[in-house]
């Protein structure tokens, strides 16, 4: 069915320990398939970053491999690797004395563009996430509120067109009504895009809305990969208390509203 | 003679030993920055050797200046001219600071921020000059403020081992005990003080400005 070139990150038996005494990821394996967007589900601690880390070589496994496009990650020479990847973070991810048009030039100057292609490319990705370049580009990261700063963020991490894209947590720090937006714009955007998306979320309801499939992380270990649909109906206690949260924590934040 | 009347008649030599101040100024400090600044990334980045530099160069600090001109007199080189002489002993005194802010302020850097920049794939260098270097610039401009106004202040002393400057001035004024010629070289000197610290000052708001 999915042939080995389907695959574009691969976790083989991986470890992850600061020291012997504190392992924070233990014995993964999985397998994120070109084209799809795979969620880390899980409590804050339970390992997602670290996995997502994993996979732009900021960490480097303890033990296993890590392959990219078929390579492990330590083969890979590490810029190279780590501009293939697009990277986007909750809230500090920014440069602050930078504009837009700045930060999101960033990489595609690194990579000495020429100056035309790198205008045209800034644009682009500008009007893409819905920020129209003329009024945006040369603003700085605090003249924006933060569902900006959240898009500017996924323009930068899109500018070089990376086959990859990691996302930790990126819409996390938004209020409920900008967050619901900026899901339904990047929901479309990332069918039309067609990039591998790794995207880390504690959010249930993001986790539904947003993958292909969900890997559940519990105690730095992977407990399964679901469907949205078998998600909804795994009779396992670890994911019906996963959908319990959510619903109970649904109504609330409308009542807080 | 009053105080102006004394300005006027000396002009010429005000102006020239102010020339001859600022030089000594200028030079001192360019070489502390030159060398203050990087000396301070690469104590950013190796910790141990933090101790030792620092407190070098505060014992550096400490012996006053008359004593460190006497101190570099008998090195080769340096002993044989008083400006050499002078802008060496300066530069020293200015580098403390220098050193001391560049390492405050590179290590301050959000830890977060930088993991990002290395996370988007920018090499050691380009976070050093697009990250860490433009977000720490207030800080060391800060350092660069204290230690032109120390340089101002202490290179009126040059005076005494015959490297000219405003010093000149203040040190005939002692020997005639004339409050006028003292003042011929202090009041330029504090000027010049002034100056600077609003000057740098200014360019540390300029690059603070586009900030949270």
């Amino acid at each position: 069915m999915t042939s080995r070139s389907d695959i574009a990150i691969e976790f083989i038996h991986v470890d992850y320990a600061v020291d012997e005494n504190r392992s924070l990821l233990s014995d993964l394996n999985l397998s994120i398939y070109r084209h799809e967007t795979l969620i880390l589900l899980g409590r804050s601690g339970s390992g997602k970053t670290t996995t997502l880390k994993l996979i732009n070589r900021l960490l480097s496994p303890t033990r296993g491999v890590v392959r990219v496009e078929n390579k492990s990650t330590l083969e890979w020479d590490a810029i190279l690797l780590r501009r293939s990847i697009g990277y986007a973070v909750q809230e500090v991810g920014l440069f602050p004395h930078y504009t837009v048009e700045q930060n999101v030039a960033l990489i595609p100057r690194a990579e000495r563009w020429d100056k035309r292609r790198i205008a045209n490319r800034v644009r682009e990705v500008l009007s893409l996430v819905g920020l129209p370049y003329e009024d945006f580009a040369q603003r700085y990261p605090h003249q924006l509120s933060g569902g900006q700063r959240q898009r500017v963020g996924l323009a930068r991490a899109l500018a070089a067109n990376p086959p990859i894209l990691l996302m930790d947590e990126p819409f996390g720090a938004l209020d409920a009504v900008s967050r619901a937006e900026v899901q339904r714009e990047f929901s479309s955007l990332r069918k039309r895009l067609g990039t591998t998306t790794v995207f880390v979320t504690h959010d249930v309801s993001e986790a539904l809305l947003l993958g292909d499939r969900i890997a559940v992380i519990e105690e730095h270990q992977c407990v399964g990969v679901y469907s949205p649909d078998e998600f909804l109906a795994s009779p396992d206690p670890r994911i019906r208390a996963y959908r319990e949260i959510s619903r109970d924590s649904g109504p609330t934040s409308e009542e807080q509203k | 003679m009053t105080f102006l009347d004394f300005l006027l008649k000396h002009r010429v030599e005000v102006t020239m030993l102010t020339m001859e101040h600022l030089r000594l100024v200028l030079w001192s400090m360019s070489i502390a920055l030159l060398i203050g600044v990087p000396l301070g990334i690469i104590l950013a980045r190796f910790a141990k050797l933090r101790a030792i530099v620092l407190g070098a160069n505060s014992v550096i600090q400490t012996v006053p200046s008359l004593a460190l001109f006497g101190l570099l007199l008998p090195v080769p080189w340096l002993g044989a001219r008083a400006d050499r002489l002078t802008i060496t002993a300066l530069a020293l005194y200015a580098l403390l600071p220098i050193v001391r802010n560049t390492l405050t302020g590179v290590t301050g850097v959000e830890p977060a921020i930088l993991e990002v920049a290395h996370g988007m794939g920018l090499t050691n260098r380009q976070v050093l000059w697009h990250v860490e270097l433009p977000l720490a610039a207030p800080v060391i401009l800060g350092g660069v403020r204290v230690a032109a106004v120390i340089t101002i202040g202490v290179a009126t002393i040059a005076a005494a081992i015959g490297a000219g400057g405003l010093g000149e001035f203040i040190f005939r004024g002692l020997a005639m005990v004339d409050n006028n010629v003292i003042l011929a070289g202090a009041i330029p000197a504090a000027l010049m003080a002034l100056l600077a610290d609003g000057a740098i000052g200014l360019v540390q708001r300029l690059v603070q400005r586009p900030r949270r």
